[in-house]
């Protein structure tokens, strides 16, 4: 049985002023807030560097202020801000902040105090990130593998004062995700309401929480990296430094290995590809579960999945290192490790399909996010295998192949179920309902662009063109219709770019001139639908915590008077 | 509705864009046919599980779209149903592993008859060295470069004499004899890539690394480079122009050995060259065989 809180509001830190309400505040939904705003918006300006970035590769030399540094600028920042700052803050600072208590019934986070630092200082890594724009030298141009030796050699953009702020920066970054994933995890295994057993939570919380787990543990090696590279860099060590020359001149360093840091950065980072995936498949299991008014199909299963890719994923990090240099015999055993990951990601989209099989879809918005997320998401899966299949990775690596893999599946597939989740739970959130017409456009646009924009990207991958060039230039393998299906891609972009506008347009216009929302619209069973606000107050739940007598996923019962039960409702 | 037609649209979207797209492979030149069918493989298994599953979903879509008098199933697990498609999985998984993996054991054993050749990478060229007529690769090394000796080759190591040395011009290969390609950065990561070889690896400073393959076709390929090094890397362009054994043989008659250059430096330079080597012969790096 899990631990409860009592039924005391005494404990919880309550708002005395506007200061402490709005901005200094420790209430769990605000700072989900202040996360998901902070991490919108820098978003945006990952999103505008793509925009950038498309402009020079669809028509190369028609921007002649993009020179190459420019766009290897663009590509690192746009990077490292997507996977990070945008993807990672939002899933976890975002929904893990709003949707943990209110889904275990907890009256807040266990330790609010820390959560509001944590917010604070994640707004401070995103200013010292935002500050590279503006050092000498402009922000690095390493790409966001920021690898050594050349991010802190000369002949990189940014490699004396742009690397620092991002290295920095990242290093705050971990300070505040450790404030944040503390909490996460401390709160699932402690404020859990009387009744909510851990087989009963909903899945959106089991993604979230085993993915702050593994943040924590994924987390340290970005940050020793992060460290080891600023000594490098400032105090003349040489940790990822060997014995090399730096534009014909012998640099001081001696005996440092640059694999090293890529081991670092790799075990940090493929765990982080899970970090941002398990959270997006723990949501959307639930926004299909009830917009399909059907049980998700195979709970356990489902559950048992995500804790095995969690731990599964910290021994496949080398799979991107296959060219890398190191000891060749290791692709044995990553490429096998990184397929047998397959098969719980299998058999997760298995279920999602089942829950949809037999079910009473209602194509609502969030569910068409949800149905797009299932379809990129099981392209983005496919196309990883090949790429971890490490033979048939020599030739796709360091291609398109591998830009358009990880965009459709922790790129587009995870904004999906964010665009998904954000339709789904505006209403709780701010008690209002969007415009569906615009939701139905934005949805329309953006599924069908951004296959348009990466599936043609896999064959100029496996035709050989180069990732991360600032042009193809003369190279007789590339006939002239790349050239035209870069610039293809880049109007497909530029569309997908421009309708997020209405995206934006229907969330400010619907705060303020949307109808009221009904406090449970889509009819759904779990916790945070049965608060007795819309939007729920501080404390959550009034002067009782919600007991809890079932799974969060009663939908369609046989016998059952409605086509839920929620959580709250004793057995007969 | 719209949403199970637009997803049955762009599965068969899909396989209309591969059957007719105008980009695939280059026409492969070298022997890593495994690579391709490895890849053709997972290709085939991967596309019947994209084509099943979406279509499957489509027709769900379809099928259990909410209308009147509808209502969902409520079954919260199917062990048997589940049991049976993570073993299918497994099979399928199993099934493109296996070709992956022996591709790989190839790449990984490189023949004993490889002849080795060295390629340098720099911001932002590439440079070669062969090893001449004894067969060996002299120690080479960072620390050892200056200009009149470009690439670092140790002036002590007596197996450097002979070695064949190309400054930033192309490399040559004879046609069908597997060669084993050693790798050296003097400055940051680089990468080896020819489109058409399937092969590639990365330079890394501090390290050597290798690859091997046999060109089997004639020709003249970009080499460019496949690890991003800096402002330049989409113009670290090279050229391999694999030939008949004979031109080969003939081209390498031109070029100029390591001993030929310190006969061309004045007697001085080479004395402080041999003055600093002996500095540093403590620790040498081995020769490469």
């Amino acid at each position: 049985m899990a631990t409860t809180l009592a039924d005391d509001l005494r404990p919880l830190h309550h708002p005395r002023s506007w200061l402490t309400k709005y901005v200094w505040s420790q209430d769990h939904k605000v700072i989900a807030i202040q996360y998901s705003v902070t991490a919108i918006l820098i978003g945006v300006v990952a999103l505008i560097l793509s925009a950038l970035m498309r402009l020079q590769l669809g028509f190369p030399g028609l921007f002649p202020s993009i020179q190459p540094d420019n766009y290897l600028q663009f590509v690192s920042m746009h990077g490292m801000i997507m996977v990070v700052y945008l993807l990672t803050a939002l899933l976890l600072g975002g929904f893990g902040n709003y949707l943990i208590p209110l889904m275990v019934g907890a009256r807040d986070m266990v330790f609010p105090f820390v959560n509001m630092l944590s917010y604070w200082l994640y707004l401070l890594s995103v200013i010292v990130l935002v500050a590279g724009f503006f050092v000498p030298g402009g922000p690095t141009g390493a790409g966001w593998t920021l690898y050594p030796p050349q991010a802190i050699t000369e002949g990189t953009p940014g490699h004396q004062w742009g690397i620092a702020t991002m290295l920095v920066s990242l290093a705050i970054f971990v300070a505040a995700f450790t404030m944040g994933g503390l909490n996460y995890v401390t709160t699932v295994l402690q404020a859990r309401t009387k009744g909510m057993t851990l087989m009963r939570m909903p899945l959106s919380v089991w993604g979230i929480f085993t993915a702050s787990i593994m943040g924590l543990l994924a987390f340290p090696a970005l940050f020793v990296a992060a460290i080891m590279m600023l000594f490098d860099h400032f105090a003349g060590t040489s940790f990822f430094m060997p014995t090399m020359q730096s534009m014909g001149r012998i640099t001081p360093t001696e005996g440092g290995s640059p694999l090293l840091f890529q081991h670092l950065f790799w075990f940090f980072g493929h765990p982080e590809v899970y970090i941002v995936a398990l959270p997006a498949f723990g949501i959307v299991s639930d926004l299909i579960s009830v917009h399909a008014r059907r049980n998700i199909f195979g709970y356990r299963m489902m559950v048992w999945a995500i804790v095995i890719i969690g731990a599964l994923s910290f021994v496949v990090w080398a799979h991107h290192m296959y060219v890398s240099g190191m000891n060749p015999y290791f692709g044995f055993f990553f490429a096998t490790s990184t397929l047998i990951i397959a098969i719980p990601t299998a058999i997760k989209v298995y279920n999602w399909l089942l829950t949809l099989w037999r079910g009473n879809i209602h194509m609502r918005v969030p569910m068409l996010f949800a149905i797009a997320f299932i379809f990129t998401f099981i392209h983005g899966g496919l196309s990883g295998l090949f790429l971890g299949n490490v033979s048939v990775d020599v030739p796709l690596s360091d291609t398109f192949f591998v830009v358009a893999h990880f965009h459709m599946v922790m790129g587009v597939s995870p904004v999906l179920v964010i665009f998904g989740a954000i339709y789904h739970w505006y209403p709780k959130i701010f008690g209002r309902m969007w415009n569906e017409t615009l939701g139905k456009l934005h949805f329309w646009i953006t599924f069908l662009g951004v296959y348009a924009i990466f599936l043609p990207m896999h064959y100029l991958g496996i035709l050989g063109v180069p990732r991360r060039y600032y042009a193809l230039g003369e190279t007789a393998f590339i006939p002239e219709s790349v050239h035209l299906a870069n610039e293809w891609i880049t109007i497909a972009a530029l569309i997908v770019f421009a309708a997020q506008g209405l995206f934006f347009f229907n969330m400010i216009w619907s705060l303020f001139r949307g109808p009221r929302a009904d406090p449970n619209p889509w009819g759904a069973a779990s916790l945070e639908w049965l608060t007795p606000q819309t939007p729920p107050a501080h404390g959550n739940w009034g002067p009782h915590l919600p007991v809890v007598y079932r799974w969060a996923y009663d939908y369609s019962v046989p016998g059952a008077a409605r086509d839920f039960i929620p959580q709250t409702e004793p057995r007969a | 509705m719209p949403i199970a037609v637009a997803i049955a649209l762009l599965v068969l979207g899909s396989v209309a864009f591969h059957l007719f797209s105008p980009w695939w492979r280059t026409p492969l030149a070298s022997n890593w046919g495994s690579i391709d069918s490895a890849l053709d493989v997972t290709l085939w298994i991967c596309a019947a599980a994209f084509i099943l599953l979406n279509l499957f979903m489509a027709w769900v879509l379809v099928r259990y779209r909410n209308r009147p008098g509808h209502k969902a199933h409520y079954e919260p697990e199917n062990a048997t149903l589940e049991k049976r498609l993570t073993f299918w999985t497994a099979i399928g998984i199993a099934g493109m592993l296996a070709p992956g993996l022996v591709a790989w054991g190839k790449y990984v054993s490189v023949p004993k008859e490889a002849a080795i050749v060295e390629a340098v990478g720099q911001q932002w060229q590439w440079s070669f060295r062969y090893p001449g007529p004894d067969g060996v690769l002299g120690a080479a090394a960072v620390k050892y470069i200056s200009p009149d000796n470009v690439l670092g080759l140790d002036p002590l190591d007596p197996y450097g004499r002979d070695d064949l040395l190309v400054e930033a011009g192309d490399l040559h290969l004879p046609v069908g004899k597997p060669v084993k390609i050693v790798l050296r950065s003097k400055d940051v990561l680089h990468d080896f890539y020819v489109p058409e070889f399937r092969a590639k690896m990365d330079l890394v400073p501090g390290i050597v690394t290798y690859f091997w393959m046999t060109p089997t076709k004639a020709g003249t390929y970009d080499i460019l480079c496949a690890e991003l090094c800096g402002t330049g890397h989409h113009e670290m362009r090279g050229k391999v122009v694999v030939e008949t054994p004979k031109a080969f043989a003939e081209w390498q008659a031109q070029q100029t050995s390591f001993s030929q250059i310190l006969a061309d430096m004045p007697q001085a330079a080479i004395s402080i060259m041999l003055i600093k080597a002996n500095a540093c012969t403590i620790s040498a790096p081995r020769s490469i065989r």
